[in-house]
């Protein structure tokens, strides 16, 4: 025999809160103090591009065609060439050492092997033990490696009026990398950073909304009133839709504007996707808030629920190297699919076709959610 | 006699613990019931239970002539809830309070006017609309919350220990304007630890331990009955022979 839900009545909820959260000095902070902090701290400090990686050189051919190819290793930037060595094992000796994570040995016959098509092997070794700098140094070897080829094997056509020549066939790298040909970190790490800032300030915000009210007894009076759970759940939720919107949209322009990060795909749809992302976190607040009796418990929740999120979503550690146990995890975390959404959009340029299956669990998170936490607060009620 | 609270038989378990144990009251409509007892003994309980937020584990309970559990509704469209807490958004202005519960109960907008006029006048809180209900005294916040409780011009209030950490002056004029609003025609139940309060309800019924005491009567009238001096020996009596009916079931020597 309860009423119906009332415009007026919800109407009145969002007025509230929107005057106590304009009152609330750390609510208007949040949306804008997160992101600059958030990007400044991870975006620079996960950066994991490395450059000037030291390079020995063991060149055994020393001649003019020998030195242009460790120059181009030099001149690419990712390489600097820190010694010349004389001998295989002084190099293994300064790679041991970790006075070099990178060295090059170029064969006698190289001049040889350019100019008759003689068999030779020049040979990258690599310190493997930050894999970091181990994938970008191998990376950056095969891209000058094939500039080099590509370069002489133009040269070879010009002066010969030949075609393709056969003598570097044996020579070519196989390693091709895509949409990030340069490893470009902040191209990787931005849209799972702008993510995690958009979950972070939402879940916060709202994940005291309620519990605030318990605490300070404003609830018991709202008990007595005909106000409905959903009426002050969703009056509730609309003044933090508004500010996480924000929020979000302040740190993706930090981020256009710091690491020049562009959306490659469609921008409305990525405006559309992380309002739903906002929804679906905001959900998770209000969700905590029905369950936490003190603000800090809600503050324990709230940190129980940030930190798998951003270990287990994908932001910082690959999926793929995650036992299958936790990969599991990862899909109950809501983060993950919107990683995906934001790396789908801005880094491949992919379109919603491609988004359907995040879409549907994001959509159907925040309904079960918002579900929850209106049936919760009706029981806490009682 | 219409009554604004009816009570039969009703009891609330919270789990083996009885917390409101077998009462049987009534108040008839336009007068200031006093709820008496000592912290812990049912008050708060059976005061959910009238407004309708805790469901009774048995029992009847109508609230102006209407069965709360069938018409909540009603039941909360008609009934003023008032805390010791005074739950005011302290972060929020006078006006805002009243703006906000205005509209949760559902005044239009020139009702809500005129109401906010009314009550401002009735608490003596008008020019300071602006202020923010935190930076209020104690005597300003209770009859502010009082106007909240009461924007929608509810038949019954229930306060909850209304004038707890509120001065003597702020006190009594609470009173007075309770006084005032009952002779218009507004029924009251108000629980109280201090005395003089007691003795200004037109009717008081004591409960301890869960259970009800004696009978719903007039204050002068329980005093003859009980041939006391205040209401606090009363009470004490009370106490007193409650513990020792309990501590001896066999015996039995006093009837209440």
């Amino acid at each position: 025999m309860r009423n119906r839900f009332s415009f007026q009545r919800f109407w009145s909820i969002v007025k509230k809160e929107f005057f106590q959260i304009i009152r609330d000095p750390v609510s208007i902070k949040v949306p804008i103090v997160i992101p600059i902090v958030w990007i400044v701290l991870f975006g620079y400090s996960v950066q994991n591009n490395v450059d000037h990686i030291a390079l020995a050189v063991f060149d055994q051919s020393k001649t003019q065609e020998s030195r242009e190819l460790v120059s181009l290793f030099s001149n690419s930037g990712s390489f600097t060439v820190a010694k010349d060595v004389a001998s295989i094992s002084e190099l293994s000796d300064l790679l041991d050492a970790g006075k070099v994570r990178s060295g090059i040995v170029i064969p006698p016959n190289f001049q040889k092997a350019l100019q008759s098509g003689e068999a030779a092997k020049v040979k990258f070794l690599v310190d493997g033990t930050d894999p970091t700098i181990a994938g970008t140094a191998l990376n950056s070897a095969s891209l000058v490696w094939k500039d080099y080829i590509a370069d002489i094997t133009g040269q070879r056509m010009n002066l010969l009026g030949i075609g393709e020549s056969s003598g570097f066939n044996s020579l070519v790298l196989a390693t091709d990398i895509k949409y990030n040909p340069t490893m470009e970190n902040s191209v990787f790490s931005i849209p799972g950073l702008i993510a995690l800032i958009v979950q972070n300030i939402t879940i916060m915000l709202s994940a005291f909304t309620l519990v605030r009210e318990r605490e300070k007894g404003t609830i018991e009076q709202l008990m007595v009133t005909p106000v409905k759970a959903s009426e002050l759940i969703f009056g509730k939720l609309i003044p933090y839709i508004v500010i996480g919107y924000i929020g979000f949209l302040f740190s993706l322009i930090i981020c256009i504007l710091l690491f020049g990060v562009h959306i490659s795909g469609s921008f409305p749809l990525f405006l559309g996707l992380c309002f739903l992302f906002v929804l679906c976190t905001l959900s998770i607040g209000i969700l905590i808030s029905t369950i936490a009796k003190t603000q800090v418990q809600a503050m324990n929740y709230t940190s129980l629920i940030l930190l798998p999120s951003v270990l287990l979503s994908g932001f910082i550690f690959p999926r793929e190297a995650m036992p299958v146990v936790i990969d599991t995890l990862s899909y109950l975390i809501p983060l993950t699919y919107f990683i995906e959404i934001t790396r789908g959009i801005m880094v491949k340029g992919v379109g919603i076709e491609f988004l359907i299956t995040q879409v549907t669990v994001l959509c159907i998170f925040t309904l079960a959610m918002l579900s929850i936490a209106c049936m919760r607060f009706k029981k806490t009620l009682d | 006699m219409e009554y604004a609270i009816e009570v039969e038989g009703l009891s609330k378990h919270f789990g083996s613990y009885a917390a409101v144990d077998n009462i049987s009251f009534s108040v008839p409509k336009n007068k200031i019931f006093g709820f008496l007892g000592p912290n812990g003994s049912g008050k708060s309980t059976t005061i959910r239970m009238l407004c309708g937020v805790l469901l009774p584990t048995a029992g009847n309970l109508r609230v102006l002539g209407k069965d709360v559990k069938t018409n909540t509704d009603f039941v909360r469209q008609n009934l003023g809830y008032m805390s010791q807490k005074f739950s005011l958004y302290e972060d929020l202005s006078v006006e805002k309070n009243l703006d906000f519960y205005a509209g949760i109960y559902g005044l239009n907008k020139s009702a809500r006017e005129v109401r906010k006029r009314e009550l401002l006048s009735m608490a003596k809180l008008e020019g300071r609309e602006k202020q923010i209900a935190g930076h209020l005294s104690g005597g300003w916040k209770q009859r502010l919350a009082l106007g909240c409780a009461m924007i929608h011009r509810p038949q019954l209030m229930i306060l909850d220990e209304p004038t707890a950490g509120v001065d003597p002056i702020s006190r009594r004029e609470f009173w007075g304007i309770i006084r005032e609003l009952a002779d218009q025609g507004t029924s009251f139940l108000i629980t109280t630890h201090y005395m003089d309060e007691a003795e200004r309800c037109d009717l008081i019924g004591f409960i301890y331990n869960g259970k009800i005491i004696g009978d719903v009567v007039s204050p002068i009238h329980l005093l003859e009955q009980e041939r006391a001096k205040g209401i606090e020996d009363v009470f004490v009596r009370y106490v007193d022979r409650m513990n020792k009916e309990e501590s001896s079931p066999g015996i039995g020597g006093y009837n209440a």
